[in-house]
């Protein structure tokens, strides 16, 4: 990685950074790619069973609670709403 | 004037029951020394404005007989987990004003009980750091030595245990963040195993790691926290029912202890914390426990599985 990376990070994160700041999260996430290689070394010996008991949880798709159920409460806490829908400044 | 510098939970439920003084009575010596230490220590980031309307009602509990261990017992609640109608931060400014819609399970397991929840703790911004530096509201310390760090994410309600201003606390733990800053703070702590306490109402980290337990001055008040706690929930998908469970209540034989030796060589360990370890070792022996060195080749690599999991799971919010 490099910092032509961080940058088109960035920008699809729509962030604004300082020069110093994109070395910084350079070294992290190089670091972070570095931990990936650490575990491409390890070699799982053929024998090896896994012991866990998994099972899949799967449920319908369904909506749990009642429509509206919440807009109230979420809607007092935005500092500007309409007709029950959050108002936040244009950003496309 | 109550002692609180050895009380347990089953010590305060045998004074409240007794009516050596009440659960008002009990809140207010929290309320005294969080008062004198917290300007300092920084634990609380609230405390809520409904503390002695909750002790009333533990107290009515009492005085129908429908008291349980739990009920009255002041705790401190990290500030991360939904109690509907007060504030939850995560301790980040974007959740500044952020007022609960609904009330996590956790929280109400403990409701069921009428334990007094006396404020909303420090921690590191959405849990994710490990010493309590990283919060909006400024750092916690250590109330056994304030030049340290209390450890974290769950600093804020170790160092209020610690500091003697609550009974016990909730933390929430991904990769430490209950343990560690028990153990810094010389407190007990514990990570329950995932799927049996619910989520339903934690500001999510890492969601196949997350688990919210207790914190306290002893094993016996952590486990009876743990068990109010713990709970098969629906909306949770991955609490484990409570069929599936593997508990061996009836046989506590045989009394063996693994000890994954790989992680207590090496680098990294001070010389003082392996003789606290080692003496660990011995006390647990003396009380008649088979000491077993078991070897765990993989775990040299958890710290980068962790650090390739984690990133993933908590980036999306």
């Amino acid at each position: 990685m490099d910092l032509k990376d961080i940058d088109k990070l960035a920008d699809l994160a729509r962030l604004e950074m300082a020069a110093d700041e994109k070395e910084q999260v350079l070294k992290d996430l190089t670091s972070i790619v570095g931990y990936i290689n650490q575990i491409q070394e390890v070699e799982i010996p053929a024998d090896l069973v896994p012991v866990y008991d998994l099972k899949n949880v799967m449920r319908s798709d369904v909506v749990t609670n009642e429509s509206g159920e919440y807009t109230d409460r979420l809607v007092r806490d935005m500092p500007a709403s309409q007709d029950g829908y959050l108002k936040v400044k244009q950003i496309l | 004037m109550i002692d609180l510098k050895d009380l347990t939970i089953k010590k305060a439920h045998d004074a409240l029951k007794k009516g050596e003084y009440s659960v008002r009575d009990l809140c207010q010596a929290y309320f005294d020394v969080i008062k004198e230490k917290n300007s300092d220590i920084n634990a609380y980031l609230e405390i809520y404005d409904d503390v002695m309307t909750q002790a009333d009602a533990a107290q009515k509990r009492f005085a129908e007989g429908t008291e349980t261990l739990l009920t009255g017992i002041p705790l401190a609640v990290k500030d991360n987990i939904l109690i509907e109608g007060k504030k939850v931060s995560a301790a980040s400014k974007i959740l500044e004003n952020y007022t609960a819609t609904y009330s996590s399970t956790a929280i109400k397991n403990l409701q069921k009980h009428n334990v007094v929840f006396l404020g909303r703790t420090n921690m590191d911004e959405f849990a994710m750091g490990s010493s309590t530096e990283t919060s909006a509201y400024g750092i916690t310390r250590n109330p056994l030595d304030r030049d340290r760090v209390p450890g974290g994410s769950s600093g804020g309600s170790a160092s209020a245990v610690a500091m003697g201003g609550a009974l016990a606390g909730l933390g929430s733990e991904t990769c430490g963040s209950i343990r560690q800053p028990a153990a810094f703070c010389g407190l007990v702590g514990f990570k329950p195993t995932y799927g049996s306490v619910s989520r339903y109402g934690l500001i999510a980290m890492g969601s196949s790691l997350d688990q919210i337990g207790p914190m306290g001055n002893t094993v016996s008040d952590v486990k009876i926290l743990h068990d109010a706690l713990s709970s098969y929930d629906p909306m949770d998908s991955t609490s484990v029912p409570l069929n599936s469970r593997k508990e061996k209540k009836e046989s506590m034989k045989p009394r063996r202890i693994g000890v994954p030796v790989e992680c207590f060589k090496g680098e990294g360990i001070d010389p003082e914390i392996q003789a606290a370890f080692s003496r660990a070792l011995d006390v647990f022996r003396g009380a008649g426990y088979e000491i077993i060195e078991i070897e765990l080749p993989l775990i040299t690599y958890s710290l980068a599985v962790y650090y390739i999991l984690m990133p993933a799971e908590s980036c999306p919010f």
